[in-house]
C-alpha cells in the first residue's frame, strides 16, 4: 500500500515508492492493473448480462404487461439521470487526465464534481424509487397495479421486480463508486499521486465508466422503448 | 508503449457533447411510432453510446492488444448469453417433436 499515515514523500519517489517488485517497472505494473480492471469488469458485464437476458425472456413472454410497466417511468426523470451520468464521466475522465498531469487541485475539483453528479444521480432516482413506493408500484403485499388490457398484473410485478432489481443493482453500484472516488479524494489530498503514478484513479475512472454504460442499456429498455406501444 | 497517442480534453468535449445528443435523439425518438424499430433504433443509438464511452473515456483505442481481446469476448459471450437464450424462448412455440419420455 501507500506510504504510511502522515508520511509525505517527495513527488519524485511517489512511483518507486508503489512499484512492487514482482513488477520489472511501473509500465509494466499499469498495464497488468488496467488488464485486471477490465478482467474484473469483463465478469460484471456477465453479471449484469445475465439480469438483461431475464428482462428480454419476460419482455417476449409478457409483453403487454411488460409494456404497461414501462410506461409507468417518468421519461423526463431517466433523461435527467442519463444526462448526468454522462457529464459525471466527463468530469471523471478529466480527474484521469489532470492526475496524469500531477495537478492536484484539478484532480480534486472533478473528483468532487464527479461524486456530486454520482449522488444527484442517487437522489433523482430515489425521488422515483419513492413515487413507485406511493404508487403501490413496488412487488410485495403492498403491490397494486390498475390494469386495463390482456394481461396478469402478476406479471406487472415481475417487471418492477427486474426493474427494482437492475436499478438497485446500478445504483448499489454508484454508492460502491462514491466510496472509491471518496478514497481518491483523500489520497489525492495526502499527495499519493504523481504524473508517473496515478493508476488508481484511472482505474476507477474505469469503473464509473462502466456504470455510465449500464445506465446507457438500462434507460431505453425500461423508459424509452415501449412508450409508444399499446399494452 | 508509454509513447502511446492520449486523448485530449477537446475529444473528451466532442464526445461528452456527442453522447448528449444521442440522449436527446434517443429521447425523440421514443415519441415516434415506429412499431418494433423503437427498440432497435433504442439499442442502435445506446450501442453508439457505449462505443463511444468505451474507445474514448475508457481508453481502450489507445489500450494494450490484451485488454482489446478481453473486451471482445466479453462481447461474444455476452452476445451468446443473449443470443441462445433468446433463441430458445422464441421458438418453443416452434415445437412438433414427439416426446418419447412422455
Amino acid at each position: 500500500m501507500g506510504p504510511r499515515r502522515g508520511l509525505k514523500l517527495p513527488d519524485s519517489e511517489i512511483a518507486v515508492h508503489n512499484l512492487k517488485h514482482h513488477f520489472a517497472d511501473l509500465e509494466q505494473q499499469k498495464a497488468t492493473s488496467t488488464f485486471g480492471m477490465w478482467l474484473f469488469l469483463v465478469t460484471e458485464i456477465m453479471f449484469f448480462g445475465g439480469m438483461f437476458a431475464a428482462y428480454l425472456v419476460y419482455r417476449l413472454s409478457y409483453y403487454n404487461a411488460w409494456v404497461a410497466g414501462s410506461q409507468t417511468m417518468e421519461i423526463k426523470l431517466g433523461a435527467i439521470n442519463t444526462v448526468v451520468l454522462i457529464c459525471s464521466s466527463l468530469t471523471m475522465v478529466m480527474a484521469v487526465h489532470f492526475a496524469k498531469l500531477g495537478n492536484r487541485k484539478l484532480t480534486a475539483l472533478c473528483l468532487i464534481l464527479t461524486l456530486a453528479l454520482g449522488f444527484s444521480f442517487l437522489g433523482v432516482k430515489a425521488v422515483e424509487y419513492h413515487g413507485h413506493w406511493v404508487h403501490h408500484e413496488v412487488p410485495g403485499p403492498n403491490f397494486h397495479f390498475e390494469h386495463e388490457g390482456n394481461y396478469d398484473p402478476r406479471q406487472v410485478a415481475m417487471f418492477f421486480s427486474l426493474y427494482f432489481a437492475m436499478t438497485g443493482m446500478h445504483a448499489v453500484h454508484m454508492i460502491i463508486g462514491a466510496g472509491l472516488l471518496t478514497w481518491l479524494l483523500i489520497a489525492n489530498a495526502r499527495g499519493r499521486f504523481s504524473t508517473e503514478y496515478n493508476s488508481p484513479v484511472e482505474m476507477v475512472g474505469l469503473y464509473w465508466h462502466f456504470v455510465d454504460l449500464v445506465w446507457i442499456y438500462l434507460f431505453p429498455l425500461l423508459y424509452l422503448i415501449s412508450h409508444h406501444h399499446n399494452g | 508503449m508509454s509513447e502511446h497517442a492520449h486523448p485530449t480534453i477537446k475529444t473528451f468535449v466532442a464526445v461528452w457533447a456527442t453522447l448528449l445528443v444521442l440522449t436527446a435523439l434517443t429521447v425523440f425518438a421514443a415519441t415516434l411510432e415506429l412499431g418494433p424499430f423503437n427498440a432497435i433504433v433504442a439499442l442502435s443509438i445506446a450501442t453508439v453510446k457505449a462505443l463511444l464511452v468505451m474507445l474514448f473515456f475508457m481508453e481502450l483505442r489507445y489500450s494494450t492488444a490484451l485488454t482489446k481481446v478481453a473486451v471482445v469476448a466479453a462481447i461474444f459471450f455476452l452476445m451468446l448469453l443473449l443470443g441462445l437464450t433468446l433463441s430458445d424462448y422464441m421458438t418453443r412455440g416452434w415445437s412438433s417433436y414427439i416426446n418419447p419420455f412422455r
